[in-house]
C-alpha cells in the first residue's frame, strides 16, 4: 500500500469553469488499484463535473490527470475508454432493441469471411457474462432483461472495453436490495482483479458496505479523502453538509414554536415507492423546514403535498375540513403554491417574458376563458418586480436571460400572485449567488410574518435553521425525526440524520 | 416466441391466409406464371423497398425514392438517345448519381441536424425537377441491348418465368438480409434506430452510418429506376409518383417498426408480395375497381399500426412487471 505504484488514477489540481461559476476548484483525487472509492457530495457539489473531466466528457480547464503513470488528456469518452476508463451510468446506456450479445460486442463483432459470426459472438458473450455469474439467453433483446441485468451487462461491456478504472455513477438508484447485493458481489470481484472503482451514490449505507475510501466534494471544492472505516457516519454527513462538528451555531431568532391554529393537517400521507406515510401539521404563519440528504424523500414529500404525485394513503385537512388533493389544480384551488427544485425544467418557461411567467399560475387558476387583462398583468408584474427586487431591464424580457436568483424570485412571484396561503419551496436558494440567498431568506421570513404557512426544503442547514420553527428530518424516504424550537440547530439536524442512520444500521 | 418476431409472424400469417383464400377462389393463383409475374411486376418497388427498410430501421424516412426512380429512368433514356454509350456504362453513371444524391442527403441530415422528412422531401422535389429538366416527354428506349436483357429469364415448370428483373429483386433481398443481419453496418443501422445518442456513446460511427444508409437507399432507388426502365422500356419524368409511399407501406406491412430499431428486410419482401397479391386478385376478379388495392392496403396499414401499438404496449407492461 505504499508508493505511487498503488495509484492507478491521480487527478491533481483539477479546475473547471462554467460561465459564471467555478464548478471545480483545485480538486485532488487519487484512486488506488483494487479499491472502491466513493465520491460523495450534495447536488451541485461537483462530483459529476469531476467524473466528466476524468472521462473526457468535459475538457478540464486546469490540473493534471495521470493514469497508470502516464499523463492523459482524453478528448472524449471514447479516448478515455481506449485508455482504460469505463463508465456506467444510472440510466443504462445500452440499446434496448439489440440483443444482449449485440450490445456487448457492438462495433467489435467477431467476423468470419467478412460477415458477423453470430454464433461466435453469442458464445463469447455467454463466456463473458458467466464471469459475472450471469446465465441468461444472450440472444434475447436487452429490453426483456431486468434493469439489474442490464446494469451488469453495461458493466461487463465497460470493463471489457477499458479494464483499468470503472466509474459507477449512481448504478443502484433503480435497483432493489437483492439486486444491489448482486451488483456489489460483482464490484468486489472486479476490485480483487485490481480494477480501481469510483462509486457515486447517495445511499450512505451502500458506501459503507462496499467502499474502502471516501472523497467528499462540496461547492466544487475538495472537503477531504478518508478511509471509510475511520470515518463515522456523523462526521461524513457533516463533511457533506458543510458543518464542522462541535461548532456551535447561533440560535435563530424564531426559536419558539408557533402557537397559531393548525391549518393544514396530513395524516398517514404517503405514496408507495415515493415516500413512506407521514403525519404533518402546519400552523398559520409557521415555517416548517425539511432536511435530509439527497434522495431521502424531500422532493417526494413536496410533490405529494402539492398533488403532483397522488397520495395513495392518508388524509389531508385544511382548516379542519377534509380535502382531497389529487392534482396540482385542486391544490391551487385550496391556495397551495409550489416552487419546484429544478427551475430550468419544472419551473420557468424560458422563452416567455418575466411578466408572462409571473401571471402564469394566476391565469391557470382563473381558467383560459377569463384572461387577465393586460393592464392587470402589467400591474402585477411591476408590483412583484419591485417588491422582490427582480433585476430585469424590463418585464417583457425572456426569463431565460435572467440570472438564477432572479428567475427564482420570478417563480416565487408567480405563486405570490395567486395569494397562496400554503407555499412549498423546494431548494429555493439552490444555484443562486450568495447575495440573493439573503434576499430569499428575508422574503421567506416576511411572508411568514404576513401569516402564510410555508414548507421549505433545503440542504443549506444554516438557512433552514434561520427561518424554520420546526424541522422535519427525512431519511430513506421516510420522516424520521422532528426538531422543535430550541432543538433547531445545524448540529442537531446533522445528528438527527446520523442517528437515524444508526437506527437503521442497528436493525 | 421472441417478441421481436411477432410482427413478422403476423405478416407471414396474413400472406399465407390471403394466398389460401385467393387459391380457393381461383386455383390458378398458385401457378408459376402468376408467381413469376408477381415478382416481375413488383421488382422495382421491391428493390426500392429494401433501401427504405434500412432507412426506416435507422429511425429515418426517405421520400425521394419515387423521384429518383423517375430521374434515373429519364436520365438513361435521354443519354441512350443522345450518345453512343453502352447501356451498362449508362447504368453505372445513373447508379453513381443516385448513390451520391442519397449520400449528400444523409450528410445534410447528419451534419445540419435536419429531420430526414424535410431533407428527403427537398430531395424528392429536386430529383423530380431534374427529371423534367432532362425531358418533359416520355422518352422511349429502343437500344437493342434492352431487348437482349428482356430475353433473359429462367423458365419455371408450369410455364412461369423468373425474369431478369424479378430475379434481381430476389438477389437484392438476399443481399439486403445479409447486410442487415450479418454485417457491422447492419448492426449499426439497428443501433441508430434504438437511439442515436446511446449509439453514439457506444461508439457507433453515427455520421458515417447515416450517410451510408441514405447512400444505400439512393443506390437502390437508382437500381430500381434501371429496373423500371427495363420494365417500361421508356423514361418518363411523371412516372413512379408516390412509389416512396408504396415502399413505406410495404416496409410497415412487412413488420418493421416505423419508429426504427426493429424489423426485418425479409419481412419487407412479404409486404411487397401481399401488396402484389391484392393487385393480382383484383386483376383476376376483373369486376373490381383497381382502387380496391389502395383501400385494402390502407386497411392493412391501419391494422399493422394497431398491431405495433399493441405490441409496444404489451412489451412495456411486461418490462414494468419484470
Amino acid at each position: 500500500m505504499q508508493g505511487n505504484d498503488d495509484i492507478i488514477l491521480s487527478a491533481t489540481g483539477i479546475e473547471k469553469v462554467f460561465p459564471g461559476a467555478k464548478a471545480l476548484n483545485n480538486v485532488n483525487f487519487q484512486l488506488r488499484r483494487g479499491e472502491v472509492h466513493a465520491l460523495l457530495g450534495e447536488n451541485g457539489a461537483g462530483k459529476s463535473t469531476l467524473v466528466k473531466c476524468i472521462t473526457g466528457a468535459y475538457r478540464r480547464d486546469g490540473g493534471k490527470l495521470v493514469l497508470d503513470g502516464a499523463d492523459i488528456d482524453p478528448r472524449d469518452t471514447f479516448e478515455a475508454q481506449r485508455l482504460g476508463i469505463g463508465t456506467v451510468y444510472q440510466e443504462v446506456n445500452l440499446l434496448p432493441n439489440l440483443t444482449v450479445a449485440e450490445n456487448l460486442f457492438l462495433g467489435r463483432q467477431p467476423r468470419r469471411f467478412g460477415l458477423v459470426d453470430a454464433a461466435e459472438m453469442n458464445r463469447r458473450a455467454k463466456a463473458l457474462l458467466s464471469g459475472y455469474a450471469l446465465d441468461i439467453d444472450v440472444r434475447a433483446e436487452l429490453s426483456s432483461c431486468s434493469v439489474a441485468v442490464q446494469q451488469v451487462v453495461a458493466i461487463a461491456r465497460a470493463v471489457d472495453l477499458s479494464g483499468k478504472v470503472l466509474i459507477l455513477d449512481e448504478p443502484t438508484a433503480s435497483l432493489d436490495a437483492h439486486e444491489v447485493e448482486m451488483l456489489f458481489a460483482i464490484v468486489r470481484r472486479l476490485k480483487s482483479q485490481g480494477l480501481g472503482v469510483i462509486f457515486i451514490t447517495h445511499f450512505l449505507e451502500q458506501v459503507y458496505a462496499i467502499c474502502d475510501r471516501i472523497t467528499v466534494l462540496r461547492n466544487g471544492q475538495l472537503v477531504g479523502t478518508r478511509d471509510a472505516a475511520a470515518l463515522p457516519r456523523r462526521e461524513l454527513i457533516a463533511m457533506m453538509l458543510g458543518r464542522e462538528l462541535g461548532e456551535e451555531i447561533k440560535q435563530a431568532g424564531n426559536a419558539q414554536a408557533a402557537e397559531g391554529a393548525v391549518r393544514y393537517r396530513f395524516r398517514g400521507y404517503g405514496r408507495k415507492g415515493h415516500i413512506e406515510p407521514f403525519d404533518l401539521e402546519v400552523r398559520k404563519g409557521e415555517v416548517v423546514g425539511i432536511a435530509g440528504l439527497l434522495g431521502s424523500g424531500r422532493t417526494e414529500t413536496a410533490e405529494i403535498l402539492f398533488g403532483a404525485q397522488k397520495a395513495d394513503s392518508g388524509t389531508a385537512e385544511v382548516d379542519g375540513k377534509s380535502v382531497e388533493i389529487s392534482s396540482p389544480r385542486t391544490a391551487i384551488r385550496h391556495r397551495f403554491g409550489f416552487c419546484p427544485e429544478d427551475r430550468k425544467t419544472d419551473g420557468i418557461i424560458g422563452d416567455l417574458s418575466v411578466r408572462e411567467n409571473i401571471v402564469l399560475a394566476l391565469q391557470a387558476r382563473r381558467g383560459w376563458a377569463r384572461p387577465i387583462p393586460r393592464a392587470e398583468q402589467d400591474r402585477l408584474a411591476d408590483r412583484y418586480i419591485t417588491a422582490l427586487d427582480i433585476r430585469t431591464s424590463d418585464r417583457e424580457k425572456p426569463i431565460r436571460l435572467l440570472s438564477g436568483g432572479n428567475q427564482q424570485k420570478a417563480i416565487l412571484a408567480r405563486w405570490l400572485a395567486t395569494n397562496p396561503e400554503f407555499l412549498i419551496l423546494d431548494e429555493p436558494t439552490r444555484g443562486i449567488d450568495v447575495g440573493a440567498h439573503a434576499e430569499i431568506i428575508r422574503l421567506i421570513e416576511s411572508l411568514c410574518e404576513q401569516g402564510m404557512s410555508l414548507i421549505v426544503i433545503s440542504s443549506e442547514l444554516d438557512e433552514l435553521v434561520a427561518y424554520s420553527r420546526r424541522v422535519i428530518v427525512l431519511r430513506d424516504r421516510a420522516h424520521v425525526s422532528e426538531l422543535v424550537g430550541e432543538e433547531v440547530t445545524t448540529s442537531h439536524i446533522v445528528e438527527a440524520i446520523a442517528v437515524a442512520d444508526k437506527h437503521e444500521a442497528g436493525q | 416466441m421472441n417478441p421481436r418476431y411477432v410482427p413478422l409472424a403476423a405478416t407471414v400469417a396474413i400472406f399465407l391466409a390471403a394466398y389460401a383464400l385467393c387459391f380457393l377462389q381461383y386455383p390458378n393463383m398458385l401457378s408459376t406464371r402468376v408467381i413469376g409475374n408477381l415478382l416481375t411486376d413488383n421488382a422495382f418497388l421491391g428493390i426500392a423497398a429494401v433501401g427504405m427498410t434500412f432507412v426506416i430501421l435507422s429511425g429515418g424516412i426517405d421520400l425521394s425514392i419515387g423521384s429518383v426512380i423517375a430521374f434515373t429512368g429519364v436520365f438513361i433514356a435521354v443519354v441512350l438517345e443522345n450518345t453512343g454509350l453502352h447501356p451498362l456504362v449508362v447504368f453505372m453513371l445513373a447508379l453513381g448519381i443516385a448513390t451520391l444524391f442519397g449520400g449528400v442527403m444523409g450528410a445534410i441530415i447528419h451534419h445540419l441536424e435536419m429531420p430526414p422528412f424535410i431533407v428527403t422531401l427537398a430531395g424528392m422535389f429536386l430529383a423530380r425537377g431534374m427529371a423534367f429538366v432532362l425531358s418533359i416527354d416520355s422518352v422511349p428506349i429502343k437500344h437493342p441491348f434492352y431487348a437482349v436483357m428482356k430475353g433473359f429469364y429462367y423458365r419455371l415448370p408450369g410455364g412461369g418465368r423468373i425474369t431478369l428483373i424479378g430475379g434481381l429483386m430476389l438477389l437484392v433481398f438476399v443481399l439486403g438480409i445479409l447486410i442487415a443481419h450479418r454485417t457491422r453496418f447492419g448492426a449499426n443501422v439497428y443501433a441508430l434506430g434504438g437511439g442515436v445518442q446511446t449509439a453514439r456513446l457506444m461508439g457507433v460511427p453515427v455520421a458515417r452510418t447515416t450517410i451510408e444508409i441514405y447512400a444505400l437507399s439512393g443506390f437502390l432507388a437508382g437500381l430500381s429506376g434501371i429496373v423500371f426502365s427495363l420494365y417500361t422500356s421508356a423514361g418518363y419524368s411523371l412516372s413512379a409518383v408516390g412509389v416512396e409511399l408504396d415502399a413505406i407501406a410495404a416496409v410497415v406491412i412487412g413488420g418493421t417498426l416505423l419508429t426504427g430499431g426493429s424489423g426485418f428486410v425479409g419481412g419487407t419482401l412479404i409486404g411487397i408480395l401481399i401488396m402484389g397479391l391484392i393487385q393480382t386478385y383484383i386483376t383476376f376478379d376483373g369486376s373490381l375497381s383497381s382502387w380496391w388495392t389502395k383501400i385494402l392496403i390502407g386497411l392493412l396499414l391501419f391494422g399493422f399500426i394497431l398491431l405495433q401499438k399493441g405490441f409496444l404496449y404489451l412489451s412495456k407492461n411486461k418490462r414494468r412487471f419484470a
